[in-house]
């Protein structure tokens, strides 16, 4: 029984849609109940062939060219989607094609309580008033999982966490109890643990109310254990459909077999780099005992009432040509650490020790947003400049000879120099930050979620720079990030920060192969791969604690046993 | 910079601005440097209250002084009132806003609800204020009509200066070990040259407006030196004998207001953020 048929669709956008095609004939039939996956980079066309289904393109400025969009509705009519009136296709949103985004904060209204907006969707799909609403609404929130469902209904969207606001979205979604959900790139903006509980969340439900679904996404690890299909798209073309493991384990396509090499595989510490160089020389830069903390203000004169402990008692230690990764969730205060590293926070205690090696500024760092850590106004050699200016060098040809060498060393060329940020790509600008951040001619880097704004195959190039000029130069990187994956293609060491405070640190092998603390395994657990997707997940809707603390609030002295040779783990309470 | 002109040779309504300003600022220079049709200040007796013609392209006025070469050097004298005063205000609101937006708490505070308390006053009264305390004169118009805009800019300065002050670009300057001059003035100033050119432009505009109201009420340029709102103010009298006396003063007001207002729309257009794409 097909629910969807598509045949040949044509999309375009501007004045003369034809001339600029964005999905250039798209052709795939969909089962009821079944999945499809459509993954591909930025720009593929994945996320305009989905929105074209319900015609939700047509907001965005798109026209479908040619093709036809055939769904099977409810009653068993056939409804061509691509000549239906405005009026049809409102209803077939609402009731028929279910769709979540990516960013549930900008979904959501934020002066409504996410109850009346549960409430709203009941009302419009199935008529419902009163207390027949609200007892709606709450079924739905305990069916997506969420605890103390009547009380989060009075709950506004900002004081929930992003994975909670993306489980109310499914929620309303369910209201219509939608035959075909569209999710586009659901996961992407939520965190690696916080993504796991939303896949088994979509999973179980797809069970449950036997729905289709059309899931989107960059990340091909990511489908593994949902889809039933996949379809890769590459400049508008599908290149390769099939089922999930025909494509995944027999790839034909020479681009999906690019995807599938550049997504960075987790082996559960397999393949951590031997290049180690940890045998007894001094540290380069030691942090001992370091703690920031923001004040909690209330009230017209800013009474201090306590303070959020972003980062409390961590402590590590970095030697040269050595990279220590430090992972954690959004929250969890690895950012801070590095942030109060370079000075640009203050610590509220501990101490940050950076000899001063090869030049004045011995530690130097790549932001994760290219777009955002390069002014627009200034060329490249304004901007690779700033550095040397502010160390009192002059602007001259000597200068100019190592903005070129550095240039040419991370892959761009020497006309470059010339040229302003916009004219370059997101990889391309991450690969100006890291020649920006040479120019001093560095001991420590700190890389704060370098690669985690670019597409895979670029991801995969920029890692293997880093490692190169790690060796040319012998660096120390710091780097900082989410996914376990990259970490485990760089990280010499990795240290696991949760809710503030280092919970185990050691060799990358052993905290990868043999993860002792809880939370470093339910981080594993969750870390998408090609080769566990027989696995099936449980929802787990653990909350991390709050790091508000009351003033003057001390945290007990860490208690840390030994878990082998260059392992440490932070002993957990016993509750 | 040729970019820019191009640009706003191909919009529409900026280029009819643009010529109009232009026009206009001809105009003052010319009779700046004394190449007027007759000499402003000359007083022809014989040819008192002569309407339009071929001698007197615009007429005379009740003294005989021809109209054409007046509007040419009142132009001029608004026209210096105008950009003198905006450029003062545009340096001062610049200061006060960055300085405001950078050091924040107690400088934020305090400098903008100075600049809140101005902008509470209607921009005329406050002027008129201002000169009823200093005196007249063509400084004193200056200061008080860039007192009277510098909120204006403080306003524009501040926000996009709070917002570009948490860009990683800020932070990365000062993990460089930039100095706080060097980041005001490379990272914050240079991305505030789009809005501030819009700003600038636009408050010509309302400058002139605001001195041709100051000379009007006796209270800015003193005559027999023209201005466009002295020349208005004379002609009050005579508006059913001469019409023509209180045209052409009050069309070069209107349209100069019009030409600042079509070339500074243009402009926001040109340097909208979401166009810089390919305008560097």
């Amino acid at each position: 029984m097909t629910l969807l048929t598509v045949r040949d669709l044509r999309v375009g956008f501007g004045r003369d849609p034809r001339a600029n095609e964005v999905v250039k004939g798209v052709s795939f039939t969909l089962g009821a109940g079944k999945t499809l996956a459509i993954v591909g980079e930025s720009g593929s066309g994945k996320s305009v062939t989905a929105l074209s289904v319900n015609r939700l393109v047509d907001f965005g400025g798109g026209r479908i060219t040619g093709g036809s969009i055939v769904l099977e509705r409810g009653d068993g009519s056939r409804l061509d989607m691509t000549t239906a009136d405005e009026a049809t296709l409102t209803h077939v949103r609402g009731r028929d094609v279910g769709m979540i985004f990516q960013e549930p904060m900008t979904s959501l209204n934020p002066v409504h309580t996410i109850g009346a907006q549960i409430e709203e969707a009941f009302r419009l799909n199935r008529g419902l008033t009163g207390e027949a609403a609200t007892r709606a609404a709450r079924e739905a929130l305990e069916r997506v999982r969420i605890p103390d469902a009547a009380q989060r209904l009075k709950y506004y969207p900002h004081q929930l966490s992003g994975g909670m606001r993306q489980r109310v979205m499914i929620a309303m979604v369910l209201a219509s109890n939608p035959r075909l959900l569209i999710a586009d790139e659901p996961t992407t903006a939520l965190d690696v643990t916080v993504q796991a509980q939303i896949m088994a969340l979509l999973a179980e439900l797809r069970e449950e109310l036997g729905m289709a679904m059309i899931f989107i996404t960059h990340d091909i690890g990511l489908v593994a254990g949902i889809a039933d299909e996949i379809m890769v798209m590459q400049h508008g073309v599908a290149v390769e459909q099939g089922s999930l493991d025909a494509v995944l384990d027999n790839p034909q396509h020479d681009y999906t077999r690019h995807l599938l090499n550049a997504v960075p595989h987790f082996t559960f510490g397999n393949t951590v780099r031997d290049d180690g160089t940890r045998n007894g020389q001094p540290p380069i830069v030691t942090v001992d005992n370091l703690a920031v903390r923001f004040p909690v203000t209330r009230g017209l004169f800013r009474r201090r009432t306590g303070a959020v402990h972003a980062v409390d008692g961590v402590d590590f230690d970095l030697v040269p040509g050595e990279t220590l990764a430090i992972v954690g969730e959004s929250g969890s205060g690895k950012s801070t650490t590095a942030r109060a590293i370079l000075g640009l926070v203050q610590a509220t205690r501990g101490r940050i020790d950076a000899k001063s090696g090869r030049s004045g500024r011995p530690v130097q760092m790549v932001f994760q947003d290219p777009y955002a850590s390069l002014n627009p106004r200034l060329n490249v050699e304004g901007l690779l400049a700033e550095p040397a200016i502010a160390a009192g060098q002059r602007v001259d040809a000597k200068l100019r000879e190592r903005m070129v060498t550095l240039l040419e060393r991370v892959g761009l060329s020497r006309d470059a120099l010339t040229r302003y940020p916009h004219q370059f790509s997101g990889g391309q600008r991450q690969r100006l930050c890291i020649a920006r951040a040479l120019m001093l001619n560095p001991d420590v880097v700190v890389l704060d979620e370098a690669v985690s704004a670019l597409d895979v195959s670029v991801q995969a190039r920029v890692l293997d720079l880093l490692i190169d000029l790690q060796r040319e130069f012998g660096l120390a990187y710091l780097f900082i990030s989410h996914d376990m994956a990259v970490v485990e293609r760089i990280a010499h060491r990795i240290a696991v920060m949760y809710a503030g405070q280092i919970v185990e640190i050691g060799k990358a092998a052993a905290v990868l192969a043999t993860p002792q603390h809880s939370y470093t395994r339910r981080l594993i657990a969750a870390v998408p791969a090609v080769a566990r997707r027989r696995q099936r997940f449980t929802v787990d809707a653990t909350q991390v604690p709050s790091l508000v603390r009351p003033v003057g609030y001390e945290p007990p002295p860490a208690q840390w046993r030994e878990a082998g040779d260059d392992h440490r783990v932070r002993v957990e309470e016993t509750a | 910079m040729m970019g820019l002109i191009r640009a706003i040779a191909r919009h529409p309504s900026g280029r009819i601005g643009a010529a109009i300003v232009l026009i206009y600022i001809v105009a003052a220079l010319l009779a700046a440097a004394g190449l007027t049709p007759h000499d402003p200040l000359q007083q022809f007796r014989i040819d008192r209250l002569k309407g339009p013609n071929g001698t007197y392209w615009m007429g005379t006025d009740l003294l005989g002084r021809d109209t054409m070469s007046r509007l040419m050097l009142g132009i001029g004298q608004s026209f210096t009132i105008a950009f003198s005063s905006v450029a003062l205000a545009t340096l001062a609101g610049t200061i006060i806003g960055l300085v405001a937006a950078w050091w924040g708490h107690l400088w934020d505070g305090v400098l903008m609800r100075i600049m809140d308390v101005l902008l509470a006053f209607p921009a005329i009264l406050l002027a008129m204020l201002i000169v009823a305390i200093a005196g007249t004169g063509t400084w004193t118009s200056i200061a008080a009509i860039a007192i009277v805009y510098t909120p204006i800019f403080a306003r524009v300065v501040r926000g996009p200066a709070l917002s570009l002050k948490q860009r990683d670009f800020v932070d990365a300057a000062r993990t460089f070990g930039s100095s706080q001059g060097f980041i005001l003035t490379r990272h914050l100033l240079l991305n505030l040259v789009a809005p501030l050119t819009v700003q600038v432009t636009l408050a010509l505009a309302w400058a002139l407006l605001t001195e041709a109201g100051l000379s009007f009420l006796g209270l800015g340029t003193q005559p027999p030196a023209p201005s466009l709102g002295v020349m208005l103010s004379e002609s009050k009298n005579l508006m059913t004998q001469a019409p023509w006396l209180m045209l052409f003063p009050g069309l070069a007001i209107m349209l100069g207001i019009l030409g600042f207002n079509l070339f500074g729309d243009a402009l926001r257009d040109i340097l909208d953020p979401k166009t810089q794409g390919r305008a560097a």
